[in-house]
């Protein structure tokens, strides 16, 4: 009988990994109507990375464009989402399946598409892929979204450097990849431009091939309250949704935080607002805004776009003035000087 | 009639498996209506959508790792050892063989081999250490397998950078180096689908036969099970206990080392960032569902992995695939009660129906 028990655990604890990993809490939604009004309706597809729509960061980044294009266009927008370890013949399905119900353009949000992309390109010839933070697909048929991200970096290290008065400031990414790794660059390479003997703390919540750190506020919280706990006055987190828990640690902590990707002021509670600094922003809307609409003028073109502060693909947010101050004029001096190429933010 | 049939273990098993899959069914429609979807409908798209051969296809692949996961589980449930380190020898030993294949140049066959062979070895090694442990120390193996998984996971960082095993992909992700094409397995058309079967499915039904040998045809498979149903009268009867949790250990983390072989020599021939994780996780429940037997797993690993893959379309109608997961622990859960039940039931039926033969000698 004690076997049984032993079993009815085993089985209990199997469950619960089951059940972690199935967490996502993403609500149903309603596709859009269907035409009547004389205009074309455009079909778009979108095909998240881990963490799907509500991340309040890099996801829900690629939505808003796609509601700005909905003012403007007529869209149905169907947007899926990519469970966390699934393998590459899982995404392979899920373009196709959007390509096939005739999705057009379809993009998929986030590098691990890219050998998926690679095989469903050639097949949908007429449909326009496009792809976030990657270029190794080169096909006619797909466009490359790629970010300088160690430039807005760079500029929210210099608001933290300028910001903190304890001389000593972190960084949390959510997991070790090549991409996050070139976010801390930037901050650690503007943050000491300000203050050269400034104290970085630099933390990964996970580590590849375990993704979760992009989807763990709980963790995000933990790290971010460690870092305050150190002295660390103003937290700069590149995670995803993990970056909601980090920003409960800051509001508790009445310690500075800087959000990813999104504009975070916007979509923090009245509580948290004042604790947001800046936001670096990755401006995933206006390339798939940009992108979705030279799909419904005809012009879109293929291969690299290349986006950075020089053409507002990537920017910090000014949301919160009473925080950012006259800091303003350095980093928007910063800024010109980045543009002008008098500074070049590194990559690792 | 109703002993007869309830006499042989397999009805049992296909009477709870049936019986836990209409509950699990009734309990995922009940949410399902809760959150204002239509059951039948649901599952006709998903009945649907399997039923594409892209969708067969990728159901074939899946299940062959969820497969070889289980069969790795069952090795060490069988003496009631519990390998919760399934995924990260996995995980480890195709990491180090993708790494081996893509630094290497074999002619093929051997190539192939070599990779396999750094797999098993990988994986059996790595399964050693809390065997070793266990014998040793007597720490529990539940603890170290587990705390082995972040530590593989660790290793796997540490090793996956570019400079020590890794190269650099695409401007943001990172893999092993890329395995030449004498190195790799090609995959096995399919009717109506560009996507291919993986070859080294072959290996999962072959290893699937060797545990079926194993446990039932060898000494070693005999002393396993005596070892499971009670360890001290197996001790008394002369089993080397210290030395079964090592064998039945490594013999475990070497068919774990072979769960990422299909994937790795068949599609991705690199690990990077995204390569599949969490099979070996998965494998756990698929070896209870499967009640341990090679037969039994084979089934569960197709029902998971038809799940998994038909979660897409539930996705694109706008509902929460999260679904899936719930009709997933419903199946576990509810075939662990029932086979309980569905076993004492039989008993009964035995008790009264020699009973019932004593009585009729006795009058």
């Amino acid at each position: 009988m004690r076997r049984g028990v032993k079993i009815v655990a085993v089985a209990a604890s199997a469950v619960m990994a089951l059940s972690a990993a199935g967490c996502g809490g993403k609500k149903a939604t309603t596709g859009g109507g269907g035409g009547g009004d004389g205009k074309k309706t455009l079909k778009v597809g979108l095909a998240y990375d881990v963490g799907g729509r509500g991340d309040k960061s890099f996801n829900d980044a690629a939505y808003a464009g796609l509601q700005k294009v909905q003012q403007e266009l007529k869209l149905d927008v169907k947007d899926l989402e990519a469970k966390e370890g699934e393998s590459d013949n899982d995404k392979i399905q899920r373009l196709e399946l959007l390509a096939k119900s005739g999705y057009n353009p379809v993009v998929a949000v986030g590098f691990v598409y890219a050998t998926a992309l690679g095989k469903v390109a050639p097949k949908y010839p007429n449909t326009k892929f496009a792809i976030v933070d990657d270029n190794t697909i080169q096909q006619p048929n797909v466009t490359d979204l790629l970010f300088a991200e160690q430039e807005g970096s760079y500029l929210v290290g210099a608001a933290a450097a300028k910001k903190s008065q304890t001389g000593n400031i972190g960084f949390v990414g959510g997991v070790q990849t090549p991409l996050i790794k070139k976010f801390e660059a930037g901050y650690v390479a503007g943050a000491k431009k300000i203050n050269p003997k400034i104290k970085i703390q630099i933390k990964y919540i996970s580590q590849p091939p375990d993704f979760s750190g992009f989807k763990d506020p709980a963790k995000g919280k933990t790290i971010a309250q460690g870092m305050y706990d150190q002295g660390a006055d103003v937290v700069y987190v590149a995670a995803g949704l993990s970056g909601s828990g980090s920003l409960e640690a800051a509001a508790s902590a009445k310690k500075w935080f800087i959000g990813v990707d999104s504009d975070q002021w916007q979509t923090a509670s009245a509580a948290e607002k004042p604790y947001v600094l800046t936001s670096m922003l990755k401006r995933v809307d206006t390339a798939v805004f940009n992108f979705v609409k030279s799909v419904g003028d005809g012009t879109v073109q293929k291969g690299d776009l290349r986006f950075s502060l020089k053409n507002d693909g990537i920017d910090y947010a000014t949301s919160n003035p009473s925080a950012l101050g006259d800091m303003t004029t350095t980093l928007n001096d910063l800024k010109q000087q980045i543009i002008s190429g008098k500074i070049t933010p590194p990559e690792k | 009639m109703i002993h007869r049939l309830f006499a042989r273990s397999w009805t049992r098993t296909l009477v709870a498996a049936f019986v836990a899959l209409v509950f699990s069914i009734a309990i995922t429609s009940i949410v399902l209506s809760i959150s204002g979807f239509n059951p039948p409908s649901t599952f006709q798209a998903m009945f649907e959508f399997g039923k594409e051969p892209d969708s067969i296809v990728n159901t074939l692949n899946k299940a062959a790792g969820y497969y070889l996961s289980a069969l790795a589980v069952a090795v060490g449930f069988r003496m009631n050892l519990f390998n919760i380190g399934v995924d990260g020898q996995y995980r480890l030993a195709a990491m180090l063989a993708a790494a081996a294949g893509g630094a290497w140049s074999l002619p093929p066959v051997l190539h192939q081999l070599v990779i396999i062979i750094v797999a098993v070895l990988v994986g059996g090694l790595w399964a050693a250490v809390p065997a070793l442990l266990k014998v040793t120390r007597g720490v529990s193996e539940v603890i170290s397998t587990i705390m082995l998984n972040f530590i593989a996971t660790g290793i796997i960082a540490y090793l996956l950078n570019p400079g020590r095993l890794a190269v650099q992909l695409g401007p943001n992700n990172i893999g092993t180096k890329t395995i030449s094409r004498s190195g790799r397995v090609p995959g096995t058309p399919f009717p109506g689908t560009d996507l291919k079967l993986y070859s080294l499915l072959v290996i999962a039904i072959l290893a699937g036969i060797g545990f079926w040998f194993m446990i039932n045809r060898t000494r070693f498979g005999f002393d396993l099970r005596a070892t499971g149903l009670s360890q001290s009268a197996a001790v008394a009867s002369g089993v080397d206990a210290r030395r079964m949790v090592v064998m039945a250990m490594v013999i475990s983390g070497a068919i774990a080392g072979l769960i990422g072989m299909p994937q790795l020599l068949g599609e991705s021939y690199t690990y990077s960032l995204n390569f599949p994780t969490g099979i070996g996780l998965t494998g756990i429940g698929i070896a209870l569902l499967g009640r341990n037997g090679p037969v039994g797993i084979a089934f569960a690993s197709l029902l998971w992995a038809f799940l998994d893959v038909s979660s897409q379309i539930l996705d694109f109608n706008d509902i929460p695939k999260e679904i899936v997961a719930i009709t997933q622990a419903a199946v576990l859960l509810s075939v662990v009660v029932v086979y309980e039940v569905v076993s004492r039931v039989g008993q009964r039926i035995d008790q009264r129906h020699v009973a019932a033969q004593l009585g009729e000698v006795a009058a």
